[in-house]
């Protein structure tokens, strides 16, 4: 365990005795054999292998349930696998807990930041490092450990600012400080550009080259195959648990690595132009949704949304890019009544709802996917029916004179069963046993079974796997065909690309561009996304 | 009566003293209640351990003859009650609030069950000898600042001595920058090698050794009596002690006085100069409460984990 | 651990709600039984007197019945107020208000016939209930004030006004003693088996129940009450006005609170004194956790929490075990019920409450 004079050396940065004797050219930093992970019956990891040298950038692509997160949780301790070993510098080691992990140098930078925000850097990193004073931790000299670490990595962090001040970006930097600060040799970095906007991204890629040339071994997850073609050295592709390939990044393509992520050429729903959007405006009905100038504060009383308009027709998709956190979440929950507004206007089919109920609104034909089902769509415990009519239960026929019909409800989750493919054991079921997809069609299917003419959809396929995703987006598409508006929000940029009809970006609460769809190029929308409006 | 003659007014200087008095109970309760909520976890319970606390300190002081063994024996069963609340609330995850209310019902019949059974019904009440108020001398009547620092007993001091204690360790100690963390974020804490269960334990095992040396101070120091359900609702003011105090040691200082003078003007009717009905005195520490709790229940400064079961993800069989 | 057991349960049409409820009574009589023993009494004894008392005879079963009325009223409104999510632990003080406006207008109202007169007084103990818990539910809605916390104070504000009317303007001018004037016969509840004290507050408990079950299973206001409790986020992206919803919950709690301290009034003390409720409030806590929030759970876990407290006394004077121990029967059977970490039920919406997100 270094201690916080220990192994600072300003060139390397990296705590020498982790693991000690000879270690030969020939055995690699981290060795990874037959990892075998199951959750009850199913097989999250077939027997993986993986090999990482000191100074590789190793790209582990997959995904969504391919089994990467996994294979990292195995390494990191979190895990421990039902078969297979793990070596580290040639020996085989049983990693029993997180802490253990760090102990043999392994250090996870997590999507999700673990960091305490009303503490500061200093006692974030310094957290739980009993050799920085048992009793009475030594911050002071925790900082200028801090500082000097940073120096050498281009880390540009103040060890007494308070976590909940500083950017996402920042945290990140924090993070990865925190595990240099132990000694980590072996980088697992989860999906770490999913918050970063694109310029941020290359500052992370240039901290990261400076660590593998310094000998830090680093694992990259990803889905995005741009980044890791740029920055990695090597890639193992992961589908359905196992291997499917593995090379030197310069061996291979983009091209290639698609098909074998996702194990065939996939084909994107086609856009067809069954409404042309100048029909929709000579009819005079006016734009489906209409947003002006929205203000709305979250709990701290910064404002999330600072003056956002954007419209969307009859007949169209309207996408909203942007990196997760510029206000999106926010904008979707004011336009569906979930969050107060301090300024602006909504209005749907014309009638202002700014600050109306979200009754008013689904009365009105709002229907909403929210993106997390199950903290707002569904209530678990309650059985298939009693979620599908959720909404409706106070109009006919589900109820008359405040008394419930339930055969009518029982006929509605029949028809959503069927029409959505929803696999169950019958109407009965609570919903929370039933698999995400499943569930997500539900949300769907109750959501269109009302023939709804604007659909504000958040994150709509997230967590589901290739057919569930290709049919919700199926969906979207027939219900723009039939005359509703849809404005979806995702962090896909390729769902957004391969469904919307414009296009608009959100930086920092306000909606700063729009793109039409012939218009759109990946650069144009990356500037836009960083705040350069083109 | 003009400010001069209030200064050294008796009953003035009796109202200090009382305010004062009055106010240990409360803040040791919340003291014990700011461990608890800082590290994640909501005491409810801290009315049945403070009941706790009076009862055993009581009997064991008629038995032994000894305050400080009582007092002893008072904080180990606080700190059992404590463990208990953990067991259900950290590894049971438990809803918090019922387990609270749970105890404290419990409280109330196992100490009057047992209160019955060794003392009998009997008419004429045991009573023990209390703590006596430690003499400073002429200290004591220093205007103003004698009746409120230097009239009290040992067990007093031994409180106040504690929000000093509570501040140290929560600011500068290892042990409160863990609690800090595991009340905030506690995968963080845990990825990083601090042990939630470990610590929340510890912090709720604090809470009822402090609660129920609250309660101790009822029976031992206030009365030398021990009477059913004597706190009284006590438990539950030390609540929102802790938001009016903001969940600091020093903030719930100041709030636990200003209940602590509500509740010692009741008893010294004669200082207000309208003619109140008793019982509207007597609801005045319960509105107070209300009242604060109205305009100070801001989500502001709230352990962001407070109440929430902490499940531990890491270590599972694949 | 529950997943198998719940299905095989299942199938044997035996609900594991009802298993945890009864195993926790009876673990609690176990933990008691070595109480007792400790007291050097034989626990058969001592639990064969205590039964024995309460229901044994005609004069006994009156009595445990007529407990009943006030434990399952305050247990049916807590309960109610659970599934939408809500803690009123404020029964005590929503029946001691409810009694005493029950009692004024029993007083003010002498003139009018029973007919008249009952259900002025039911209407103003309910009111009055509903009030007084509407009050904690603006505080909890307008100020975000910890409902919990307001309605345990409001119970210790309730008991000294109470005291305060009974010493004062209520106050009974032909009786030295703090309570109202007696309630003449047009003011009570007529007594349903002669030489008893078996009154008509039973059948109002039999139609509330009734109603209960109906309002939670067949009517939109109570699907949507238990929506809220489970989820009350997903209740308002349902369109459904959450707030509303818990005002209702809390309304109907306080209404029931008051109405059983109008039974306690006008059928048991015939006036309203200082000392009207031993704790009914509290123990409805357990009544209605014990009786998983179900309108016919709560009914028989009123009755048989009556006839525990009925039996005490007579358990102590025969069996020479100190009455209080009924009380601590009471708490065991709440910690071994929440003890069974596999309960869904209860938990479902408990702890929905402490979730952020929530909405207030």
């Amino acid at each position: 365990m270094p201690t916080e004079n220990e192994g600072f050396s300003a060139t390397s940065g990296i705590a020498s005795e982790v693991v000690g004797e000879a270690e030969t050219k020939a055995a690699p930093l981290l060795d990874m054999r037959g990892i075998r992970v199951i959750f009850g019956s199913f097989v999250a990891n077939d027997a993986v292998d993986l090999t990482v040298r000191a100074g590789d950038i190793h790209a582990l692509l997959g995904e969504n349930g391919a089994g990467k997160s996994t294979l990292m949780k195995v390494l990191a301790g979190l895990l421990v696998p039902s078969k297979g070993e793990v070596r580290i510098g040639g020996k085989r080691e049983t990693i029993a807990g997180a802490a253990e992990a760090m102990r043999l140098g392994i250090g996870m930078v997590h999507q999700h930041f673990m960091l305490v925000p009303p503490l500061t850097v200093a006692e974030n990193v310094c957290l739980g490092l009993s050799s920085a004073g048992r009793l009475i931790p030594n911050l002071k000299q925790c900082a200028n450990n801090i500082r000097t670490l940073a120096k050498a990595y281009d880390l540009d962090v103040d060890p007494n600012a308070r976590i909940a001040n500083l950017s996402i970006a920042s945290q990140q930097r924090v993070e990865i400080l925190k595990v240099l600060y132990r000694g980590a040799r072996i980088l697992i970095l989860d999906e770490p550009t999913a918050v970063l906007a694109p310029q941020e991204a290359s500052g992370l890629f240039r901290i990261l080259r400076l660590l593998a040339a310094e000998g830090v071994a680093i694992i990259f997850i990803s889905h995005k195959l741009d980044e890791v073609m740029a920055l990695t050295s090597h890639v193992t592709v992961l589908r359905h648990g196992r291997v499917v390939a593995s090379a030197a990044t310069a061996d291979t393509d983009a091209r290639s690595l698609a098909r074998m992520m996702v194990g065939a050429d996939i084909a994107l729903p086609k856009l067809e132009d069954a409404v042309p959007l100048g029909a929709v405006a000579e009819d005079g009905k006016g734009p489906v949704l209409s947003v002006e100038s929205l203000v709305c504060r979250d709990t701290s009383g910064v404002r999330c949304v600072s003056g956002a308009s954007l419209n969307v027709r009859s007949g169209e998709i309207v996408g909203i890019a942007g990196v997760d956190g510029n206000g999106q979440q926010e904008l979707a929950e004011a336009i569906v009544g979930l969050r107060k507004v301090e300024g602006g206007s909504i209005s749907i089919n014309g009638y202002a709802v700014t600050h109306g109920s979200v009754a008013e609104r689904i009365n009105l034909g709002l229907a909403h996917i929210p993106e997390d089902r199950h903290r707002t769509a569904l209530v678990e415990s309650m059985t298939i029916s009693e979620n599908a009519v959720l909404e409706r239960v106070g109009d006919a026929p589900f109820s008359r004179g405040g008394w419930i019909d339930k055969a009518a409800i029982a006929s509605l989750a029949d028809t959503i069963i069927k029409d959505f493919d929803v696999r169950t054991t019958g109407r009965e079921q609570k919903i929370g046993t039933l698999s995400g997809g499943n569930q997500q069609k539900v949300v769907l299917g109750r959501a269109l079974s009302r023939d709804p003419s604007l659909i504000v959809a958040v994150q709509p396929v997230r967590g589901l796997d290739i057919g569930a995703t290709a049919f919700v987006h199926r969906e979207l598409l027939a219900r723009r065909a039939a005359g509703a508006g849809v404005l979806l929000i995702s962090t896909e940029l390729d769902e957004i690309l391969a469904l919307s009809d414009r296009i608009v970006v959100m930086f920092k609460g306000k909606a700063i561009g729009e793109l039409k769809r012939e218009e759109v190029t990946v650069e144009r929308l990356g500037l836009m996304m960083a705040g350069q409006v083109a | 009566m003009n400010m001069l003659s209030a200064l050294n007014d008796p009953v003035f200087a009796g109202f200090l003293t009382a305010s004062v008095r009055l106010a240990i109970p409360i803040m040791l309760a919340a003291l014990g209640g700011l461990f608890a909520e800082r590290s994640g976890v909501l005491n409810i319970g801290l009315e049945g351990m403070m009941l706790i606390g009076a009862f055993v300190g009581f009997v064991v002081t008629f038995a032994t003859g000894q305050l400080a063994i009582g007092i002893v024996a008072a904080v180990l069963s606080g700190i059992t009650a404590g463990l208990l609340l953990g067991l259900y609330t950290i590894t049971l995850s438990a809803n918090q609030v019922v387990v609270g209310i749970a105890l404290n019902l419990l409280s109330v019949g196992v100490t009057s069950f047992f209160y019955r059974l060794f003392f009998g019904a009997a008419t004429d009440r045991p009573r023990i000898e209390p703590f006596a108020p430690v003499d400073f001398g002429g200290l004591g009547d220093v205007p103003l600042v004698g009746p409120l620092l230097f009239r009290q007993d040992m067990l007093a001091y031994l409180g106040l001595s504690l929000i000093v204690l509570t501040w140290f360790v929560m600011k500068k100690t290892r042990f409160g920058l863990n609690i800090r963390a595991v009340g905030e974020h506690p995968e963080a804490a845990e990825t990083l090698g601090v042990d939630v269960v470990h610590t929340r334990y510890i912090a709720i095992a604090l809470s009822g050794g402090l609660a129920a040396l609250g309660g101790a101070f009822l029976s031992l120091s206030a009365t030398g009596v021990f009477l059913d359900n004597m706190t009284a609702g006590r438990g539950y003011i030390a609540l929102a002690i802790l938001i009016l105090g903001r969940r600091h040691a020093i903030g719930i200082l100041f709030a636990a006085l200003l209940f602590g003078s509500a509740d010692a003007l009741q008893l010294r009717a004669q200082l207000l100069p309208i003619n109140v009905p008793l019982q509207f005195l007597l609801m005045l520490p319960y509105v107070l409460t209300i009242v604060v709790l109205a305009g100070f229940a801001g989500r502001q400064g709230t352990p962001a984990a407070l109440g929430l079961p902490f499940l531990r993800s890491g270590s599972q069989k694949g | 651990m529950s997943g198998t057991e719940d299905v095989q349960l299942k199938r044997r049409y035996v609900s594991p709600a009802l298993v945890s409820s009864t195993a926790s009574v009876l673990a609690a009589f176990m933990v008691g039984a070595v109480l007792i023993a400790a007291v050097g009494v034989n626990p058969l004894t001592a639990y064969g007197a205590l039964f024995d008392a309460a229901l044994g005879s005609r004069n006994g079963l009156s009595e445990t019945l007529v407990r009943t009325v006030p434990l399952a009223l305050c247990g049916l409104g807590i309960a109610l107020a659970f599934r939408a999510g809500v803690f009123n632990v404020g029964a005590e003080g929503q029946l001691y208000l409810g009694g005493t406006a029950a009692a004024a207008v029993g007083v003010a109202g002498s003139a009018l016939p029973s007919v008249l007169l009952l259900p002025a007084m039911m209407l103003a103990a309910a009111l009055t209930g509903a009030l007084w818990s509407g009050l904690a539910a603006w505080l909890k809605l307008r100020f975000r004030a910890d409902e919990l916390i307001t309605t345990i104070m409001l119970n210790y504000v309730t008991i000294d006004f109470v005291s305060f009317l009974l010493h004062g303007p209520l106050k009974d001018p032909n009786s030295p003693l703090a309570q109202t004037a007696r309630l003449t016969t047009e003011a009570r509840l007529p007594t349903l088996l002669s030489g008893t004290r078996l009154h008509a507050g039973v059948l109002i408990v039999v139609v509330a129940v009734i109603l209960a079950h109906l309002f939670l299973w067949k009517r939109v206001g109570g699907f949507r009450l238990r929506v809220v409790g489970f989820n009350p986020r997903a209740a308002l992206n349902a369109g459904i006005d959450v707030r509303y919803t818990l005002m209702l919950g809390f309304l109907i709690s306080g209404a029931l609170a008051g109405l059983a301290g109008f039974a306690e009034v006008s059928g048991v003390q015939r006036r309203m004194i200082e000392n009207l409720s031993p704790g009914f409030g509290y123990s409805a806590i357990i009544v209605a956790l014990l009786g998983q929030t179900n309108p016919v759970g709560v009914l028989a876990s009123a009755f048989l929490f009556a006839a525990l407290q009925i039996g005490a006394t007579t358990m102590e004077s025969a069996a020479g075990v100190p009455s209080t121990l009924t009380t601590v029967i009471q708490g065991l059977v709440v910690l071994f019920l929440i003890g069974r970490a596999a309960l869904p039920l209860v938990w479902g919406w408990l702890s929905h409450r402490l979730r952020p997100g929530a909405v207030t």
